[in-house]
């Protein structure tokens, strides 16, 4: 709503990269990657750890240099007009950066004062952050006695302070417990419904899913997909035919007998004797595949059909499943980039 | 403030309105807000800690008594009273351990990703280390202000003038925030607090001990007093003993004052290239 209001913001590229490149030392951190997001939309940068999402964020923050490209925030280079974008963005990371000496308040406060408000209007917008994030009754108490997702919230709560244009989060939810996470997003939600410009990085699909319009997936430093979540899953074709077999020697025999009755490359994901391949034909394709598969003395432990997943989308497009970048080291991290959210 | 009795009926603007303006250019005046604000943010910090500012306090104690009465027999201290040569040392040497804080608390910043905050804020950018610095002075203040009521109760009395005793521990303060500097810049390269609390030490080591601070230079070998006649803590115990029980000011003070300003000149510049650059 807020965003018609004020007019000059509305229909602009928020965001807009070109060519971003980085390198540390001999390893390409980005590799020309572009990326646009336009006023009142929810972009999600989503790809595994040490894709290069973060190194984006910070390029666009203003906190590392590229080495070749241009990159505009609100309309603001990042290079020569550094000082002007830094007071139109809110920047969330990470770590929850939020002094755990100080209270809730005092945090929000300290923000205001560097965002140049004045006393009253720090006070006033930090009482409302506050509110409207529902930590009203930690306010005076000192972050240290905070749960994890009230920090985070703290965390979003002080990007907010400056009310920026561009909102960047840098995997908001990386580390939380499900409930905290699904806590998380219901407000983020709300400042999509407010019509905030947003850049989110996540490793998870299922929340790049559920928070962005459009999703841009980056690989090794390369974006390797870009659309709306229906635009990836359609990418992959009407749905994928799944089998989970008994015996993992088994596997490798599924391919060559099913083969026809789907098309695409087929995926196979050992840890989970899983074997997903495109198909089309629905129940009839499934029957087949199961009757063949049981003449060839294959036990099968689940076959069937369903609608493509953006993990089938990531995996299609990575050829990996992730696993060998997975941040599999925090708990509760329900299988970031893994098979698992069906 | 009012909030609680009297339910707002603010319209939920949005938080992420857009609203951010164009920044304000940094002048000298917002600088200064930007570095009491990070100041005002260290210095609740260490009081809300004051079990460390105890424990902190607790060594350099410590080494009054083991020096007093300890060592003091051993060691011929010129003019005679060993605790008036020694105090002048253990505040100079307390002020220096102290600003081994600043290496510790801008890697714990960096780690935790206030610096990252703080680097996306359309802020000063010198604020971050000019408010760490700061505060720790402050702290070195209380924390040298209790080493002279320390040494007085163990028998340290002040020589000289109001003035000149001033003089002598403002020499001491002063030297301890050239020093912060230097911590900063090891904290910011070292990035993260456990390195940075060895690291922190490292330089301070040889310059402490092999120096005029708690030994006559003149009892050690030759080649060590070639280094400990002219290194920066020797000269400036050499001042404060001088400003605070008498002799000669005039050689040591514009001395400890070019160590001063050299060391400001060059980890000021060290420090902020290495934040830039983070």
């Amino acid at each position: 709503m807020g965003k018609e209001a004020k007019g000059a913001v509305v229909s602009q590229l928020m965001i807009d990269a070109r060519g971003v490149t980085k390198s540390f030392g001999t390893t390409l951190a980005l590799d020309h990657v572009d990326l646009q997001v336009q006023a009142g939309t929810v972009l999600g940068l989503l790809g595994p750890n040490g894709a290069g999402k973060t190194t984006l964020v910070r390029i666009l923050t203003t906190l590392l240099k590229a080495d070749s490209g241009v990159a505009k925030v609100a309309g603001y280079d990042v290079e020569s007009d550094a000082a002007s974008l830094r007071s139109m963005i809110g920047l969330a990371g990470q770590f929850a950066a939020v002094d755990e000496m100080l209270t809730g308040r005092e945090n929000l406060e300290l923000v205001g004062l560097l965002y140049h408000l004045e006393k009253p209007e720090r006070k006033r917008r930090a009482e409302e952050v506050l509110q409207r994030l529902g930590l009203e009754d930690a306010a005076d108490r000192q972050v240290k006695t905070y749960s994890g997702g009230m920090r985070r919230r703290l965390d979003l709560g002080a990007s907010l302070v400056g009310r920026p244009a561009v909102l960047i989060l840098d995997e908001p939810t990386t580390g939380l417990d499900p409930a905290t996470r699904i806590d998380l997003w219901k407000f983020i939600e709300m400042l999509v419904a407010d019509g905030a410009t947003l850049l989110l990085t996540t490793q998870y699909l299922e929340e790049a899913d559920r928070l962005a319009d459009r999703i841009v997936v980056i690989d090794h430093g390369h974006v390797i997909a870009e659309g709306t979540a229906g635009e990836l899953k359609d990418q992959m074709g009407a749905d994928v035919i799944e089998v989970v077999v008994r015996d993992p020697d088994d596997l490798d025999r599924v391919s060559p007998l099913v083969a026809d009755l789907g098309h695409g490359t087929p995926v196979v994901d050992r840890s989970r004797n899983l074997f997903t391949m495109p198909a089309d034909g629905r129940v009839r394709a499934v029957v087949e595949a199961a009757s063949r598969l049981d003449a060839a003395g294959i036990e099968i432990e689940d076959i069937g059909m369903r609608r493509p997943s953006l993990d089938d989308v990531f995996l299609r497009l990575t050829g990996h499943t992730a696993e060998d970048d997975d941040v599999a080291g925090s708990p509760g991290t329900p299988g970031a980039l893994r098979r698992s959210s069906r | 403030m009012t909030a609680k009795t009297t339910p707002k009926t603010t319209t939920q603007a949005p938080l992420a309105s857009g609203d951010g303006r164009p920044a304000r250019p940094i002048t000298p005046r917002i600088a200064l807000i930007d570095i009491g604000g990070i100041t005002r943010r260290n210095l609740l910090r260490i009081i809300r800690t004051p079990r460390l500012l105890v424990f902190s306090s607790i060594q350099p104690v410590m080494f009054v008594l083991l020096f007093r009465y300890v060592f003091a027999g051993a060691i011929h201290a010129p003019g005679g009273s060993y605790v008036d040569y020694l105090m002048p040392g253990i505040f100079v040497q307390t002020a220096l351990f102290g600003g081994a804080s600043t290496a510790v608390g801008l890697a714990t910043d960096l780690q935790g990703g206030m610096v990252d905050r703080f680097r996306s804020l359309p802020m000063a950018r010198s604020a971050v280390l000019a408010g760490r610095t700061v505060a720790d002075l402050v702290r070195n203040i209380l924390v040298v202000l209790l080493m002279v009521i320390v040494g007085l109760l163990v028998g340290f009395r002040f020589h000289g003038t109001p003035w000149t005793d001033l003089g002598g521990v403002g020499m001491v303060l002063l030297f301890g925030y050239a020093f912060s500097w230097v911590f900063a810049a090891i904290g910011l390269i070292v990035k993260d607090p456990e390195t940075a609390q060895v690291a922190g030490f490292l330089p301070l080591f040889p310059l402490v001990f092999a120096s005029s601070a708690f030994v006559p230079v003149r009892s050690m070998p030759g080649w060590l007093q070639a280094f400990a006649n002219v290194q920066p803590v020797s000269v400036t115990v050499n001042t404060v003993r001088s400003l605070v029980i008498g002799g000669p000011v005039e050689h040591w003070l514009w001395q400890s004052l070019v160590w001063a300003a050299g060391i400001l000149a060059v980890f000021v510049v060290l420090a902020v290239r290495q934040y830039r650059r983070l």
